[in-house]
């Protein structure tokens, strides 16, 4: 089967024939693949205040700024002030752009009760106006809002719809990128004179709803011809810089990996971490109430100022005021760094403004304020404005902007006592080091303990230590294990105690030893002298009857010789006259 | 674009000023212009203008009143301002529309 086609796998974005025209609204071209369909009308529809009609005016004038692309806004409801006024507060200035010949607004004003109809009419009127104007600029793209109003204006159904076949047509002949604002009807109906079914191209939802008391804008593609599209909801803002559609499912793991590292403002724990965090990567501290995950956080702030960093803190439960203050307690003086312009304390009621919002606001303040370290404090805070799924991903999200600008993050979680750490589990793979604080209670008091659950790339340390907040800021000390575990507070100081009066009693031992050992040394020196002694008295009296015994044999041997003498001395005189040398 | 003063005579307060905004000439214009002759003459003798103006010919003309189907005539004078869509072949509408009889049609 060699010779059948096989068609590589081609994004449709990339695929050739559908030329698509970026609207320059933040994440919807990302979301479409490039745009709306070039040459060809989108149906924008939605309920009152949904947001179609600004982002008709974005559409038009991101196209007239960023593509080159002059544009034409027909609308029927509003006032050329009113559309004026509504495009200001987007950030658009319109008035401006007309004058620079770049775009034309036309607001048609349509009384129903000021206008009769009778007999045959067609809306060559609008064509010429239409094309007038698309002449006058060069126009490439066309708004028209809302279309509808036509059909409630003009009590010829049949003749409005016919004229707005003959319309579409037009603009495709005219190769004119086209959004038709539509007004949503009732249930199940995507607008009031079911206009949908003459746009086959692209068709867009917007929604505005509230949920939870908050209100929440989603936008929906539910139809784009030729086309793959996202078709999930899409929460999207309108902000004063336009429009942002959060395709928050497709966050990109596209960005580098530093490998330097930076303190995290603890010398012992930098030393469990081999050297502190890689630069640009995401830091959980995660804890229950009270364990200190603030001031590690303001710890590590305080560290990156005093390097000549920029930080920004986000609190989601203090005022900056109260941040300053508290961490002042602990000895870290962080309104210094403020009035230095390194550091950004920024409080705010996750409460008050939905997720999206708060993401918007979040990466405004990384535009203008350019920190390398950022804290989020808490995480666990967002959980009451949206779902769990929500949150995750707009912490992903949040990851997102600041591991793409290279931006180290911090994030603090609350855990409730009993959850364990199953409750951080879910935004825990998109974390490369991740701290448990945790309280130890014993002995009646509550002790700090901290652990480095994980460390992507750190050969980080397995050790528990307990976690002491001093008037100079934290402390880490050395593990204490006593025959229960780890000991901490009073368990450890009396651990350490005991240890010392051992070694002690040790030491009293060893002298006693010494001065015994020293006694019966000198008893065996003593015993030794004696034996000495004795020894030495035995031999002298041995001595003693030797000479004594020497002195009998020589008298005896006198006597003897004494007595043969006198015997020869006798024998002589019997002899001769007896001897003259006798002494006797 | 084509001017057609009604009789001189009239005095001002009592004119009706009408403009007739056709585009080219289509039947649905020729109908009108017709029409809106027949009806001039025989409700407001002596006391209109007509002013024809062609949208093919002055498309800037256009927005000045309002204008987005054709044939529309817009009674100027008297205020106020008053519509009439399509080829005006419904006298009694026309009427009606420029205010010269009672709505009976009433709803």
């Amino acid at each position: 089967m060699t010779s059948s086609h096989v068609r590589p796998h081609v994004p449709n974005a990339a695929r050739p024939g559908l030329a698509k025209s970026p609207t320059g609204i933040r994440g919807f071209d990302e979301l479409t693949g490039g745009g709306l369909p070039s040459g060809r009308p989108t149906l924008v529809t939605g309920g009152a205040g949904s947001g179609k009609t600004q982002f008709g005016l974005e559409f038009l004038v991101r196209g007239a700024e960023d593509f080159g692309e002059p544009g034409v806004l027909l609308a029927f409801e509003e006032s050329a002030t009113d559309l004026a006024d509504n495009a200001a507060s987007l950030g658009f200035d319109l008035p401006a752009l007309e004058a620079a010949g770049r775009l034309v607004v036309d607001a048609v004003q349509l009384d129903p009760h000021e206008i009769v109809t009778t007999g045959d009419f067609d809306l060559d009127g609008l064509f010429i106006r239409l094309a007038a104007a698309v002449q006058s600029v060069g126009g490439k793209r066309v708004v028209l809002d809302t279309i509808e109003v036509l059909f409630a204006a003009l009590d010829n159904e049949a003749i409005v719809r016919a004229e707005f076949t003959r319309l579409l047509r037009w603009l495709k002949d005219q190769g004119l990128t086209t959004v038709i604002t539509g007004e949503r009807g009732r249930e199940g109906e995507l607008t009031r004179f079911g206009i949908e079914e003459y746009v086959s191209d692209c068709v867009i939802v917007l929604d505005h709803r509230v949920r939870d008391e908050l209100a929440t804008r989603r936008l929906r593609i539910v139809k784009y011809r030729g086309s793959s599209h996202g078709t999930n909801e899409y929460p999207f803002l309108i902000r004063d810089r336009g429009l942002m559609v959060w395709p928050l499912t497709e966050v990109a793991l596209t960005y580098g990996a530093s490998t330097e590292r930076v303190s995290v403002g603890v010398p012992e724990l930098d030393d469990m971490l081999r050297g502190g965090v890689y630069a640009g990567s995401a830091v959980l501290v995660s804890g229950t109430a009270g364990t200190g995950k603030t001031t590690l956080a303001a710890q590590a702030v305080e560290a990156a100022c005093a390097r000549g960093e920029k930080a920004l803190f986000v609190s989601f439960e203090e005022s900056p005021a109260q941040i300053v203050r508290n961490m002042a307690s602990v000895g870290i003086d962080l309104g210094r760094w403020v009035d230095a312009g390194l550091l950004r304390l920024w409080g705010e009621r996750a409460t008050a403004f939905g997720l999206e919002a708060h993401l918007d606001r979040f990466e405004q303040l990384l535009d203008e304020t350019t920190p390398s370290l950022a804290v989020l404090d808490s995480v666990g805070s967002l959980t009451h404005v949206g779902a769990g799924a929500e949150v995750t991903s707009t912490i992903s999200r949040e990851l997102d902007l600041l591991k793409s600008r290279g931006i180290t993050a911090m994030l603090t979680s609350l855990i409730h006592e009993g959850q364990g750490e199953s409750s951080a589990a879910a935004v825990s793979s998109l974390i490369d080091t991740w701290i448990l604080l945790r309280n130890a209670e014993s002995d009646g008091e509550r002790n700090r303990l901290l652990f480095v659950i994980k460390s992507r790339g750190t050969a980080h340390s397995n050790q528990v230590r307990e976690f002491r907040m001093t008037d100079g800021g934290i402390r880490l000390l050395d593990v204490v294990v006593g025959p229960t575990g780890i000991l901490t507070g009073s368990a450890r100081a009396r651990q350490v105690a005991e240890t010392g009066a051992a070694a002690a009693t040790r030491g009293a031992d060893l002298e006693r030893r010494r001065l015994a050992f020293d006694h019966r040394a000198a008893e065996v020196e003593a015993e030794i002298a004696l034996l000495r002694e004795r020894l030495a008295s035995q031999r002298a009296e041995l001595e003693g009857m030797a000479v004594e015994t020497e002195r009998d044999d020589s008298a005896r041997a006198a006597l003897q010789s004494s007595m043969a003498r006198r015997r020869e001395h006798a024998q002589a005189a019997r002899d001769g006259a007896g001897g003259q040398d006798d002494p006797t | 674009m084509t001017t057609d003063p009604g009789a001189p005579a009239a005095p001002t307060d009592g004119t009706y000023h009408l403009r007739l905004y056709v585009a080219g000439q289509s039947p649905k214009s020729v109908r009108a212009v017709e029409n809106l002759r027949r009806v001039c003459e025989e409700h407001l003798a002596g006391r209109y203008t007509i002013e024809l103006v062609d949208l093919v010919e002055h498309p800037h003309l256009a927005r000045g009143d309002e204008i987005i189907a054709v044939p529309t005539l817009v009674r100027k004078l008297p205020e106020p301002m008053r519509r009439i869509i399509g080829d005006l072949s419904d006298t009694e509408k026309v009427l009606v529309g420029l205010q010269l009889r009672e709505d009976r049609s009433g709803p």
